[in-house]
């Protein structure tokens, strides 16, 4: 199978980051994780409960299972904890901090970008992974400017209420497969996808990344390739957020 | 029996320069667009906005009438950032208070409620408490003890909502899938204002739609706006779905400033009924 894609590899990543979720809201942001989520779904994963984009909760062959508001999500989807979202990132330190909320001096930003959205109360109330398409230095910072998505120190520092339910999981990038599983929770490499060496890793990270430990990312089975190029995503969205 | 019926004009005439406004929708979706152009129109200014913010956030910023945003986020949905919101924080032109998207429900809950505060677990650990240093925790006094923060009460003087029916009573009702925050704006808010699309007899709301499509009851609305395609270019499902095209050519003008003022003209100068004339014409071009 030497033509899968490296965003064929991310796909099945990302399906893997859900494995052993069974009967939990998925909420995956960005074209990888939606297909990764559905091919959980649709592979070992059957149980995973996925929204259409706005209020309803969608089976695998589109019939509506149920209604999520976005109220019913903030009120107790989130705090309820039966919940695995994957979400983007600008930037992300070595703990697992995550901002999508501005670059630069809050106060007056060199850029704008999303504010921090739902990210403070996912990651403290429910398990949070993250895909990061392009993974660079400017990505992969020593510290991030705002502190949205709430990392490993962080949670420490803010005591026993926001450790209980803290589970920052797994960063998936178009390079890897890297947890927090480091001395002190520090990122670390668990799989590199094929091709990818851990210089290209250093190289495309401002913190360092111990791979000396990690894997190769497995290939799709011939049934997820046909999920993924036949049945999710006939029209090539993944190879417009990762370029082979 | 009380007609609350009104026009959006007389409603902005209610606002007062440094009131705090909260507005409902979500994002690009059943956003009160018509109450926001007539702010546009009014000299109000110095406004505290609070909204889980779209281009009525954006619009806002561009007309210079913002002091303060309270918000979780400002998106376009299908367009992620609002240029004029960003340029409104990166010249540092305007205040804000960043919540997380639940810490902003609770604060309107909290008012709703006449609360001063709710507990949440959503913030703690997050630069949220770092960037509104007046926030604080509240410990649990049962054997947990727990400390949570206390997300304060975000009273409002005057609500704006959009939904698609009322009646001229002010009894209101979405027929989306979604209705977002709207109620809670209102009972938040000291005087609320609800703009819909059709403004029908009463007896008309349940035969619309369920029931549990009645969101507002009259006690939270003090007046009602007839307002057809009042949320455009945002989505008021189902009778309209987002106008992709025009909101792609806003995200344009607005990135521009050498443009914007020509869009300022044509769309924000006149009333609703000439914004209409003027949306009806726009998309004849871009169809053309």
């Amino acid at each position: 199978m030497s033509d899968v894609t490296r965003a064929e590899i991310a796909v099945v990543a990302v399906a893997e980051l859900f494995r052993g979720d069974g009967e939990l809201v998925a909420s995956p942001m960005g074209t990888v994780p939606s297909l990764g989520a559905r091919l959980a779904r649709a592979t070992f994963e059957p149980d995973l409960l996925l929204s259409d984009g706005q209020a309803y909760l969608v089976d695998g062959d589109g019939t509506v299972e149920g209604w999520q508001p976005f109220r019913k999500m903030l009120d107790t989807i989130v705090p309820h904890g039966r919940r695995h979202v994957v979400m983007g990132a600008n930037q992300v330190d070595r703990y697992g901090n995550q901002n999508i909320s501005a670059i630069g001096e809050h106060d007056r930003p060199a850029k704008q970008l999303l504010g921090v959205r739902g990210a403070p109360g996912n990651t403290v109330n429910h398990r949070t992974s993250y895909w990061v398409p392009r993974h660079g230095r400017r990505v992969f910072v020593e510290s991030v400017d705002v502190v949205a998505g709430v990392g490993y120190d962080n949670a420490a520092k803010a005591g026993a209420a926001a450790q209980r339910f803290h589970d920052v999981h797994r960063v998936v990038t178009n390079l890897g497969v890297f947890d927090f599983g480091g001395p002190d929770h520090v990122m670390r490499g668990l799989s590199l996808h094929p091709g990818v060496t851990e210089d290209e890793v250093a190289e495309a990270t401002s913190f360092p990344v111990d791979c000396t430990g990690a894997s190769t990312s497995r290939l799709p089975t011939a049934e997820e390739l046909h999920l993924i190029r036949d049945v999710l995503d006939p029209a090539g969205m993944r190879d417009q957020e990762v370029p082979s | 029996m009380a007609d609350k019926r009104t026009t959006v004009d007389d409603a902005v005439a209610e606002l007062r320069d440094g009131m705090t406004i909260g507005i409902g929708g979500w994002g690009s979706r059943r956003k009160p667009m018509a109450a926001v152009r007539a702010i546009l129109r009014s000299p109000v200014k110095d406004l505290t906005v609070v909204s889980y913010g779209g281009p009525d956030v954006g619009l806002l910023c561009a007309a210079g009438k913002v002091r303060r945003v309270v918000f979780g986020f400002v998106t376009l949905d299908s367009v992620p950032f609002d240029p004029h919101f960003g340029r409104a924080r990166e010249s540092g032109d305007i205040e804000v208070t960043e919540y997380d998207e639940g810490m902003f429900g609770l604060a309107l809950q909290a008012a709703a409620q006449r609360l001063p505060f709710l507990p949440t677990r959503a913030g703690l650990g997050s630069d949220v408490p770092r960037l509104s240093p007046q926030l604080r925790t509240v410990r649990s006094p049962y054997a947990d003890g727990e400390e949570l923060l206390a997300v304060p009460a975000q009273p409002l003087d005057v609500a704006f909502v959009h939904l698609n029916r009322a009646d001229a009573r002010g009894n209101a009702q979405y027929l989306g899938p979604d209705p977002y925050f709207d109620d809670l704006f209102c009972l938040a808010a000291a005087t609320r204002f609800v703009s819909a699309e059709r403004v029908v007899p009463t007896t008309e709301l349940t035969e619309g739609g369920p029931v549990q499509s009645l969101l507002l009851n009259r006690s939270a609305v003090d007046g009602v706006i007839e307002a057809p395609r009042g949320a455009h270019f945002t989505t008021a499902a189902p009778d309209y779905g987002r106008d992709e095209q025009f909101q792609k050519h806003y995200v344009d003008s607005a990135k521009d400033p050498e443009r914007w003022p020509s869009f300022v003209d044509r769309f924000l100068s006149g009333d609703e009924a000439a914004y209409r004339a003027e949306i009806d014409r726009f998309a004849t071009e871009v169809a053309a």
